[in-house]
């Protein structure tokens, strides 16, 4: 994770809205390890392919911080769907991202 | 002695100055370079100026570009915030001079899980400090982060290794926190930054407002304790060290004119010294101000700069009021030779007062200062205050020799000649204006109370103020007291018509008496005459006995000759 990297599942059903998910790390941290972990994992069982995740290393691109405004390391943006939303911390607790990321209403209406 | 000198100067603590008026001075050099302080106080008290001062100051006059970290404000609205100051924060930050960064923390948008740290401002702030290669930080106010985070223990461990951090890049870091209930910030940041803590107020006292700073902490230094008042105009924030005072000023042996000579002749004929104190007071409509105006009037004849602050009349006031007495003060207020700073009492503290009345003097550099009246001064604090005020702002003067001169109102009821703010005891020379009540008129009379340092003349004057100016005249003591005004006049009528009576009447006596004396001589004549006369007569007599005896007893003797040689001759004569 030295550089921003993209990691795509694309699968775009033509309604469907895609999500634009951006993780901030700072170098290779255990808690930024954890947290892309569990947000690929959340992704996989809910979003299914209908999501982007864009890994940002702060350490490498310091001057992106402010524009997302960045405090806390790790912390995932959810860019699209709008509104903005933040999560910090190392998305270890599954029910939280999913109703921080605004997720399990999406999930039921699939259902 | 140099060497401990040396190791003395290796251990000390290195400042960073602020640039603010009067803080470098109350903390020998500003703040510690290097380290991170604090400064707390509660809404509006200034704690965000002073750190933008601290910032901006830094980078326009000590070449030390800073960067902004603002967790309330907008980069944009600081930067209308401070150009009422006349700082351009728009072109400091495109010199590089100044970096903002304005981090908007919202609980709303946030969610958490699990374990986090800050590291995202730490690379925010690092790559702030390094893009300008700061020296100066402000965090403003850090504490916004407990209302957007909610797990506390991070945080904590977080600041504390912030400020670590900070230490170690050598940034000289000002931290702004908001005053708590019980502790100096809500916080507890006085925790984390214990190098050195400032203490902002806004103290309002009799619905006046003082600002007030402290320092609580300076760890390593030296530094005032005192609060200390301070002042945020439109440059910015000056602070007044009020205890920097010492009781060896230079004094001068110069004297200046009061402006009124009959004044300056009752001051052994020169006025008072430069750089003295002057206090006038007297009831009401005494001729205080007049006094003072002349005073500012000499001053300024002299070419020298006067300082007028008026608390009660507004300056085009004094101007025509003068105008009535003779004074053109406007030629001097045109030649800039005089400046009149009005304002009410009750517009700021007493300590506000003083700091105003401190930077006029600095920027005007004036040779008199007028003080006109001292006595609505107490309007706004309690007479210990004022007196303490005015002992400072008297010493000040002192220092940078420069005169003042007061004006007080006695009230009339008490006739006691004590004054109220009690200065009468600081100052050098005191010249008390009395009304003097007499036969259904009022009338003015002069004395001067003390002059430290010459004689002086112990009478009473009348004061008289007419259409071309003072004047100070003698009074009547005669055998019905002091007269003054037309009853002064009246009686030096009547004195002139008295001596001339009295020549009359000498004249005549003598007269009199001449007269008086030609009879008696010729008296003493006859007298002579007479016993002269009777001694002729007496001498007649003697001599006529005399006579007699001496013929007849010449005649004896012949006869006595002849029957010598018979005895029978004698029996027969």
């Amino acid at each position: 994770m030295a550089k921003a990297s993209k990691v795509k599942k694309a699968a775009p059903k033509a309604v469907e809205e895609r999500w634009q998910l951006r993780l901030y790390v700072a170098g290779n941290t255990p808690k930024s390890a954890a947290a892309l972990t569990n947000l690929k994992k959340y992704c996989e069982l809910h979003l299914d392919g209908r999501y982007e995740i864009e890994v940002i290393d702060l350490l490498v691109n310091p001057q992106l911080a402010a524009g997302d405004q960045i405090l806390a390391i790790p912390t995932l943006v959810r860019k699209v769907p709008i509104p903005i939303r933040k999560i910090i911390g190392d998305l270890s607790n599954e029910e939280k991202v999913l109703v921080g990321l605004d997720i399990k209403t999406v999930k039921k209406q699939h259902a | 002695m140099a060497r401990s000198n040396s190791d003395k100067m290796v251990r000390q603590l290195e400042k960073k100055p602020t640039g603010i008026v009067g803080f470098d001075e109350i903390t020998g050099g500003g703040l510690p370079a290097g380290r991170p302080s604090l400064i707390c106080g509660g809404a509006g008290a200034g704690k965000t100026l002073f750190s933008i001062e601290f910032i901006i100051r830094g980078a326009l006059q000590y070449k030390e570009p800073g960067v902004i970290l603002t967790f309330e404000e907008k980069a944009t609205d600081l930067e209308t915030n401070v150009a009422s100051l006349g700082f351009n924060l728009k072109k400091l930050q495109k010199d590089k001079l100044v970096w903002i960064d304005h981090i908007h923390v919202d609980r709303s948008e946030i969610a958490e899980t699990g374990e986090y740290d800050l590291d995202g401002l730490f690379i925010r702030l690092g790559y702030a400090i390094d893009s300008i290669g700061a020296k100066r930080v402000m965090l403003d106010t850090i504490e916004n982060l407990f209302s957007g985070l909610s797990n506390e223990g991070i945080l904590r461990a977080e600041l504390r290794r912030l400020f670590t951090w900070l230490k170690d890049k050598g940034v000289t870091t000002i931290i702004t926190g908001e005053k708590g209930i019980n502790t100096l910030t809500r916080q507890g940041l006085e925790e984390y930054v214990s190098d050195c803590v400032l203490l902002l107020e806004h103290r309002v006292i009799n619905q006046i407002s003082t600002r007030l700073l402290r320092v609580v902490k300076y760890r390593g230094s030296v530094h005032g304790t005192n609060e200390y008042p301070f002042l945020i105009d439109e440059q910015g924030i000056s602070v007044l060290p009020v205890t920097s005072l010492r009781l060896d000023n230079e004094v001068s042996s110069q004297r200046v004119s009061s402006g009124i000579p009959t004044l300056d002749a009752m001051l052994s004929g020169s006025g008072f010294f430069r750089g003295s104190s002057i206090l006038i007071s007297g009831t009401a409509g005494t001729g205080k101000t007049s006094i003072a105006a002349y005073f500012a009037d000499a001053s300024c004849k002299r070419k020298e700069r006067c300082l007028y602050f008026a608390f009660e009349e507004s300056p085009r006031q004094i101007v025509r009021n003068m105008k009535s007495i003779g004074i053109d003060l406007q030629k001097h207020e045109d030649a800039g030779l005089l400046k009149i700073q009005s304002s009410r009492p009750t517009l700021q503290g007493l300590e506000l007062h003083l700091l105003t009345i401190h930077k006029l003097v600095k920027q005007f550099k004036p040779r008199t200062v007028i003080l006109d009246p001292i006595t609505n001064l107490v309007t706004i604090g309690s007479m210990s205050e004022v007196k303490s005020m005015l002992i400072r702002l008297i010493d000040f003067l002192q220092v940078e020799k420069i005169t003042v001169l007061f004006t007080a109102l006695v009230y009339e009821k008490d006739n006691t000649v004590q004054t109220d703010e009690g200065v009468s005891s600081l100052v050098d020379a005191w010249i008390l204006v009395r009304d003097i009540e007499a036969n259904g008129e009022r009338n003015r009379g002069i004395y001067i109370m003390k002059s430290r340092g010459m004689q002086h003349s112990n009478r009473v004057r009348e004061f008289v103020i007419t259409d071309t100016g003072l004047e100070l005249v003698d009074v009547y003591l005669g055998p019905k007291g002091i007269l003054v005004g037309s009853a002064r006049e009246a009686e030096q009528l009547n004195e002139v018509t008295g001596v001339e009576l009295r020549t009359h009447a000498l004249s005549f006596k003598d007269r009199v008496l001449e007269r008086k004396k030609t009879v008696l001589e010729a008296k003493i004549a006859s007298l002579r005459e007479e016993f002269e006369s009777m001694q002729d007569d007496l001498n007649k007599t003697f001599r006529e006995e005399e006579l007699t005896n001496a013929i007849m007893e010449k005649n004896r003797q012949q006869a006595g000759n002849k029957s010598k040689p018979g005895k029978s001759n004698y029996g027969k004569s």
